[in-house]
């Protein structure tokens, strides 16, 4: 039984924010029901009582003084914007 | 004997003793590059007219000033997924292919403060992800022992550059091996620091509770002077750790008597090449004639580790990896006709197959329905892999093993599946889900490709993995092969 249809991985690819092609649906549909396979090994595993790990240092909130200081130039900020005027990035309208 | 041969300990010497200059030192990589690198393809951007003028300064510094950086005057390359002010950073994507800095990586700043010249930035795997720099989405990267096979990854530009003597040292990033299995396939000497040692900040994040910056050197001794230089708390990372940095150096005393290793039988076991079992073993022996005593241990989850790591590093990347959408920075599509379109083109555009996948296959594991059976076991799973090494380490100072199954594989041989490639970070990964510092150090050649040795140890201990690193290498002449280009 595949673990993923192809209309699950355009459902997905449409979270990820990425456009696939049909023929790389089915090409990711395979590669993603393999590793999600491989994946399920994990249910081998009895994790009842067990605490999930993100972070494997024993460390809490880092808080430092609220004192504001200058932030980037607005010149350096949009540098690196592929469209940008007055100081501002530049993106397709997005209402009709 | 080359100058990239001496250690950073003698060129100070010959530095202060005036028989070297630094524009000797930036010139010897230059010149090398300029030999070798079109067939290593080792480095994405070369940063010369800087660091051929900042050499003339310091040399003018030579003379005039009393107190020098750490690290002065030492030519150093740098992976291409740590951002440098002014210098353009890829991450081995053409989603960055101009991204020119605005700031410098803490590690960066760092090394600024110990006065090294940056010689360029290398080549990788795209955003890290990779075991061989064949998802570089610029060129691959070719190992300098034999240019058929692969120099390992992600951080293979930082090892195939110091084997092939481009630079003295360099820094990768090792999220599940990428400097410990490339150094073992390039026959150097790479140390993935404990989490937290390190800091982060300017590091492109792949999987934030994973990534950590390291040295890749040609000895022990170097690359304790350079973990040294780039260590410490930063208020810009706050999973940065607030310990003593202690003094790496003071640790390569060369003795170990006395010491206790742990060798997983898992380690050991099933896909590990005979080869490399035993040359592992004949390391034993040699450690083990120097006073240290070892005995067979289990870690019983290391065989989840591999699902565990792509369920929780891809969740994390495809969480990272949503900030390259075509609008502050990278690469925007021409194609788009609404802003989501922009930035499902601009992405679709930008990254490479295997990135795209491993966001395909982390998007999944978060999304609703599927987050409890995927990502949140496999961080229970990680839990209990941690303590695997918390026992160990009870009773043990360091653990012991291979770093790779098998040496260099070539070009090609595993592209096709993902899942095989995948395989060839079975004894690296374990050590990043638990955040233990780890190293691989050069411990022979099988057919003429290097083989490495893996030493773990406890959180923040670094030290003791120097001590029995530096111990075994002046008791071996592993570290002093070199390949021919």
């Amino acid at each position: 039984m595949s673990r993923i249809s192809t209309d699950q991985v355009k459902h997905v690819a449409n979270l990820a924010r990425l456009a696939i092609t049909d023929d790389e649906a089915v090409l990711l549909t395979q590669q993603l029901d393999a590793i999600i396979t491989f994946a399920e090994q994990l249910n081998e595993v009895d994790t009842e009582n067990v605490k999930p790990t993100s972070h494997v240092l024993d460390m809490k909130n880092i808080m430092r003084e609220d004192i504001p200081k200058k932030g980037l130039d607005n010149e350096e900020v949009v540098k690196n914007a592929p469209d940008h005027a007055d100081g501002y990035i530049r993106v397709p309208s997005i209402l009709e | 004997m080359e100058l990239f041969d001496r250690k950073i300990s003698e060129l100070k010497e010959l530095l202060h003793k005036k028989e070297i200059t630094v524009s000797d030192l930036v010139d010897t990589s230059y010149k090398r590059i300029q030999e070798v690198d079109d067939k290593v393809g080792a480095f994405l951007t070369l940063n010369e007219e800087n660091a051929r003028t900042y050499a003339k300064e310091l040399d003018e510094a030579l003379d005039s000033r009393s107190e020098f950086g750490l690290l002065f005057g030492m030519p150093i390359g740098v992976k291409d997924n740590i951002v440098t002010k002014n210098l353009r950073t890829t991450c081995a994507s053409k989603i960055l292919e101009n991204f020119d800095p605005i700031y410098d990586a803490t590690v960066v700043k760092h090394l600024k403060s110990a006065e090294t010249v940056t010689i360029g930035k290398l080549n990788m795997d795209e955003f890290a992800m990779g075991s061989s720099n064949e998802n570089s989405g610029f060129k691959p990267t070719k190992n300098p022992w034999n240019l058929e096979t692969v120099p390992g990854g992600s951080s293979g530009g930082s090892a195939a550059a110091v084997a092939a003597g481009e630079v003295l040292f360099s820094l990768g990033s090792d999220t599940g091996g990428s400097i410990r299995q490339p150094a073992s396939f390039c026959g150097v000497v790479g140390l993935k620091p404990t989490y937290g040692r390190v800091s982060r900040f300017g590091l492109v994040a792949f999987a934030s509770s994973l990534d950590q910056i390291g040295p890749i050197t040609r000895n022990v001794e170097d690359n304790a002077y350079l973990l040294q230089a780039i260590s410490g708390v930063d208020e810009m990372d706050s999973t940065s750790a607030n310990v003593d940095v202690p003094d790496f150096l003071s640790s390569l005393t060369g003795d170990v008597k006395g010491l206790k290793i742990a060798v997983p039988k898992e380690y050991l076991g099933e896909g590990v090449q005979e080869e490399v079992k035993q040359s592992v073993l004949d390391s034993l022996k040699v450690l083990e004639g120097l006073g240290a005593t070892w005995e067979e241990v289990s870690l019983p989850h290391s065989k989840y580790a591999l699902a565990t790591y792509y369920l929780l590093s891809s969740s994390e990347a495809s969480a990272n990896l949503s900030r390259f959408d075509g609008v502050r920075y990278g690469h925007r599509s021409d194609n788009a006709e609404n802003l989501i379109d922009l930035y499902k083109q601009s992405r679709a555009e930008g990254f490479g197959n295997e990135v795209k996948r491993r966001i395909m296959l982390g998007t999944f594991a978060l999304s609703s329905g599927y987050y409890d059976a995927y990502y949140k076991k496999a961080q229970k799973v990680r839990t209990l892999i941690k303590k695997d090494f918390e026992d160990v380490f009870e009773k043990y100072d360091v653990i012991i093993g291979p770093t790779t199954p098998t040496p260099a594989f070539k070009i090609g041989e595993n592209v096709k599946d993902p899942l095989t490639m995948y395989a060839n970070d079975i004894l690296t990964i374990p050590v990043n889900l638990a955040g233990v510092p780890g190293i691989s150090v050069p411990c022979g050649l099988s057919n003429g490709l290097p083989l490495g040795l893996q030493i773990i140890g406890k959180h923040f201990d670094e030290s003791t993995i120097y001590r029995v690193a530096h111990a075994f290498e002046q008791a071996t002449d592993h570290h002093k092969a070199k390949p021919e280009l």
